[in-house]
């Protein structure tokens, strides 16, 4: 998995295309700031111009001529012209930059995301059952095809954005909002929540990462079988503390008796780049830590804090970790 | 039948006698208690203005405070929950409690004087207004020191502000504070839109009304039409968790999506409130500066109704990622930049202004200077914004919030800050320091750039608004203690500006009636104006009536020397019509205000305040409007 190194550099910027829709937008975007760029420093020579103009008359007698009021009336209507040929120039760009980023596939890889307070549910559905499968806070695309995402939220108002592939759109209470994007390179792109959703919509991230479709496959393929069994003593005692300090009330693990739907779900946990949305990365530490005491890292949480004794902790990393 | 013309009347007396008889009857009643009762448009101008910049202090603070924790990755020297608050606060008071009041506090200054009459429409009201503000604004900041500010934003999305995931008492505080706010501003633009077309100076038809005027009135019309729309937002908000009222829960029938229609319907204009008096301030500084009258007088007239009318079509582009259908988000697009137009055309008559002048270069010139620099960078990134492409990648990131600061402190507080210094001898009697204003100016100009110009990148290389912290590995490190430290640069230009403002109230050298030898009304009477504002009414023969060639000002005679009237003026001719009395000093607007108030907060913690609230506020009201006129009133 080398991409997933990448994840480290954990970058959002929509000045590094690497997708259909980024890049047609920053071409949008590019036109925008040179004809900008053009109108402001047009703007600032005149205005410089007429503060040196004058400078040496400043205190001669104030005359009120009218012969100046004529001619510069049609200067500034020539101007005003100008720019509402300019304005609607650009709104044309504009529009024809719309239909790029929001024409739709026939037929895209569609995913289901369910925003909630403070992570993200990721739902690869299929028309057999066995087929379909949920994750969390990271997604997997393969490149070159369309992806469609459909977006709800169980919660509040969030927004799904991933700068690097495409613009971002709002996660709405009650309505069901869909994004199209393709993702051009293999690579991991970080993507945040960009509505303020609360307490940690600051710690509300994850990761795209977009596989050649082989490998794609290979994983889609992978992640339709639930949990492994552990095989190791410790392995089996973090399973069965799982379940005994009530984990698996909230949290669900495919194949395992751990059926909650609450918190986010954990079948592959091992192989996330990242733990808490983004917050952390995904290490028998930070893993610890975040179960010892998830309220000190990301308070406000719905994750109580557990009493456990250090040796269960241990147990349960242990069993986390090789959920691969 | 006609009155005995028993009363004493201004053309009887001479200068001396007059002056001395008419300070009599339009003098606040002296003590703490006639300081309460005041009525007196120049006395209440000037608290406004003063609250309204003490809340721009308190704003500016917590602007610093997330400064200071945005300095660097992972800091924690905000929580999560105070961070949210801040910027909450933030938002709020400098939307609410300074950018909107302080333009209005302005008009109420120095509109009346600038139609020369002797004092606003409905002085009652606008004492209830100021004390429905100040009440509303302590509401609010005393909420925030015991832990209940609100923390939804300034925008309060539901269903975040909904009972079910804000179950304290934070959003009732917000949305209690807005319907304070917007009383007291619904009051003042019914005054200023009163005094405007009713109480002009003999002469000074439509075409001879100072561009600031014109301002002042195109945003109370704006204020008019924006304001009930946040009202019944904020209103339904309180029903939905007061009273368990279904308007924005998608559960049973509402939806969370009115909400932000009927927030940006009013949002959208609200930017034009606090920019269009920015312009009024614009034009008058620049005439007097320029030594020249604004080019294209009627352009810049019809720009401004322009604007008011476009800022209501454009809304949805605060709402393009909201998954609204495509092609209704690309005509948004198109209203929106069209408003670049009327703008475009005033800076047009701005810089023919500034081309075809004689500048004097004080402090004054210079705000409004660096104004035009940052004001037209701001509409440029405004223009990217109402692209629904672009908007998709820097909505709701650190590119807006650099593009809606270029807008409101490029387009409104510079000159806001211009217009103290013009001003300030008007209202104080004395000038503030030239020199202090120089290095206010450019520690201001190279702050502000330094604090917002990084934000702009920030956003396009993804950081998102309200986080209250980022990992170093995000690269935004470097920008955010570069934008930091232009913060504090800043802030210490508002500093010097108050020490500028302490130290020549006492010390600096006494201004005289028209130290700038301006041409509008507010200059034709001395400074500080006396409590009549004119001893006689100025009659008004041209655009710059201080500017004309006759000797002095004509004026009215005939005004009652012995009880407080004003003159009242046909609405496009200001050909005079009749004698109106205008009220004394009175209790009854504060305690009808502390009535109110008592009835808003009651009714955060219950229902019932709604019948325990009103016969108090009945009470105050009927005090307020008891008849006491003379008999002479009522033939």
């Amino acid at each position: 998995m080398p991409y997933l190194l990448a994840a480290c550099a954990g970058r959002q910027s929509a000045l590094d295309p690497q997708g259909l829709q980024s890049e047609q937008i920053q071409q949008t975007l590019f036109i925008f700031l040179a004809v900008a760029a053009v109108v402001w420093i047009a703007v600032m020579i005149v205005l410089a111009l007429s503060m040196l103009r004058r400078k040496r008359l400043a205190d001669q007698p104030l005359d009120l001529h009218q012969g100046f009021e004529e001619r510069t009336g049609q200067i500034i209507l020539g101007l005003g012209i100008v720019t509402t040929v300019i304005v609607l120039g650009l709104s044309i760009v504009s529009y024809a930059g719309q239909g790029t980023i929001f024409a739709k596939d026939e037929h895209p890889l569609t995913l289901k995301i369910i925003g909630h307070q403070w992570w993200w549910e990721v739902r690869y559905e299929d028309d057999s059952p066995h087929r379909s499968f949920v994750t969390a806070n990271e997604i997997r695309i393969p490149t070159g095809r369309p992806v469609k995402v459909e977006l709800e939220t169980a919660d509040v108002i969030h927004s799904f954005w991933v700068p690097s592939l495409t613009g971002k759109i709002d996660l709405i209470t009650g309505q069901k909002n869909e994004l199209q994007f393709t993702a051009k390179n293999a690579g991991v792109y970080r993507g945040q929540c960009a509505e303020f959703c609360g307490l940690q919509h600051a710690h509300m991230a994850f990761a795209v990462i977009a596989l050649p479709p082989d490998e794609f496959a290979r994983w889609r393929e992978h992640e339709n079988h639930g949990a492994s069994s552990p095989t190791d003593q410790l392995g089996k005692q973090g399973e069965a503390l799982f379940r005994a300090r009530g984990c698996a009330l909230c949290h669900n693990i495919s194949g395992t008796l751990a059926g909650g739907q609450l918190g986010p779900d954990l079948t592959h946990i091992g192989n996330r780049v990242t733990i808490a949305a983004g917050t952390l990365p995904n290490r028998p530490a930070t893993l610890g830590a975040w179960i010892a005491d998830s309220q000190h890292i990301k308070p406000g949480n719905l994750m109580p804090k557990m009493p456990l004794q250090s040796g269960e902790l241990i147990a349960i990393i242990h069993y986390l970790e090789q959920l691969k | 039948m006609a009155a005995e013309p028993r009363e004493l009347r201004d053309d009887v007396l001479n200068g001396l006698q007059l002056s001395t008889q008419l300070e009599r009857v339009w003098r606040t009643p002296s003590g703490f208690l006639g300081a309460l009762m005041s009525v007196d448009h120049k006395v209440v101008g000037r608290r406004y203005i003063v609250t309204a910049f003490v809340f721009l202090l308190l704003g500016g603070i917590l602007a610093i405070l997330m400064r200071i924790q945005l300095a660097g990755p992972e800091k924690t020297f905000l929580s999560a929950d105070k961070y949210n608050q801040v910027f909450t606060m933030h938002g709020s008071t400098m939307m609410f409690l300074f950018a909107v009041p302080v333009m209005e506090a302005f008009a109420v200054y120095l509109v009346p004087l600038m139609v020369g009459t002797r004092n606003i429409a409905f002085p009652r009201l606008n004492a209830f207004s100021y004390w429905m503000f100040l009440f509303g604004g302590c509401f609010l900041w005393i909420s925030f020191a015991l832990n209940v500010g609100p923390d939804v934003g300034w925008f309060a999305y539901v269903p975040l502000s909904s009972l079910q995931y804000t179950p304290t008492k934070r959003p009732d505080v917000w949305a209690q504070m807005i319907t304070f706010t917007e009383v007291a501003a619904l009051a003042v633009s019914v005054e200023i839109v009163v005094t405007v077309f009713k109480q002009r100076a003999p002469g000074m038809t439509l075409d001879r009304i100072p561009l600031f005027v014109w301002a002042m009135l195109v945003t109370s019309f704006l204020v008019m039409f924006a304001m009930p729309s946040i009202m019944v937002a904020s209103t339904s908000l309180i029903l939905d968790r007061l009273v368990n009222t279904r308007f924005y829960d998608s559960s049973s029938g509402g939806h969370p999506l009115l909400w932000q229609h009927l927030f940006w319907f009013f949002g959208h204009p609200e930017v034009y409130i606090i920019f269009i008096p920015g312009t009024g301030m614009v034009s008058a500084i620049l005439a007097t500066f320029a030594r020249r009258p604004v080019v294209g007088y009627p352009v810049v007239i019809l720009s401004l109704i322009a604007t008011g009318f476009l800022s209501f079509g454009l809304w949805v582009h605060h709402m393009f990622v909201t998954g609204l259908p495509q092609l209704g988000a690309g005509l948004f697009t198109a209203s929106s930049m069209l408003i670049a137009v009327p703008s475009g055309l005033q800076i047009f008559c701005w810089l023919a202004t500034l081309w075809d002048g004689r500048p004097v270069y004080r402090t004054p010139l210079l705000f409004v200077i660096g104004f035009v620099v940052i004001f037209v960078l701001g509409g440029l990134s405004g223009v990217m914004v109402a692209s629904v492409p672009i908007d998709t990648q820097v909505h709701d990131t650190y590119f807006v919030v650099a593009h809606f600061h270029y807008v409101l402190i490029g387009g409104a507080v510079f000159p806001l800050i211009g217009a103290v210094y013009y001003w300030f001898p008007k209202i104080a009697g004395r000038m503030l320091s030239e020199r202090l204003g120089r290095w206010n100016f450019w520690l201001a100009f190279i702050g502000f750039n330094v604090a917002f110009f990084p934000m702009h990148i920030l956003g396009l290389i993804g950081m998102p608004r309200r986080v209250y912290t980022y990992t170093a590995d995000m690269d935004w490190a470097h920008l955010n203690l570069l934008s930091s430290g232009g913060a504090l640069i800043f802030a210490l230009s508002f500093a010097l500006l108050l020490v500028n403002v302490i130290y020549s109230l006492r010390k600096a050298e006494l201004a005289g009636d028209n130290p700038w030898n301006a041409s509008t009304l507010e200059w034709a009477t001395s400074s500080p104006p006396p409590p009549q504002n004119f001893d006689r009414i100025p009659v008004v023969k041209h655009r710059d009536p201080l500017w004309a060639d006759n000797e002095s000002l004509p004026v009215v005679a005939g005004l009652s020397a012995e009880r407080r009237e004003v003159l009242l003026t046909s609405l496009a001719e200001a050909e005079p019509q009749i004698r109106e009395a205008s009220p004394e000093p009175s209790i009854w607007p504060l305690l009808t205000a502390i009535a109110t108030t008592v009835f808003f907060i009651g009714s955060i913690f219950t229902p019932w305040a709604v019948l325990w609230g009103t016969p108090p506020m009945a009470v105050a009201l009927i005090g307020w409007f008891w008849p006491t006129g003379s008999k002479e009133d009522e033939e």
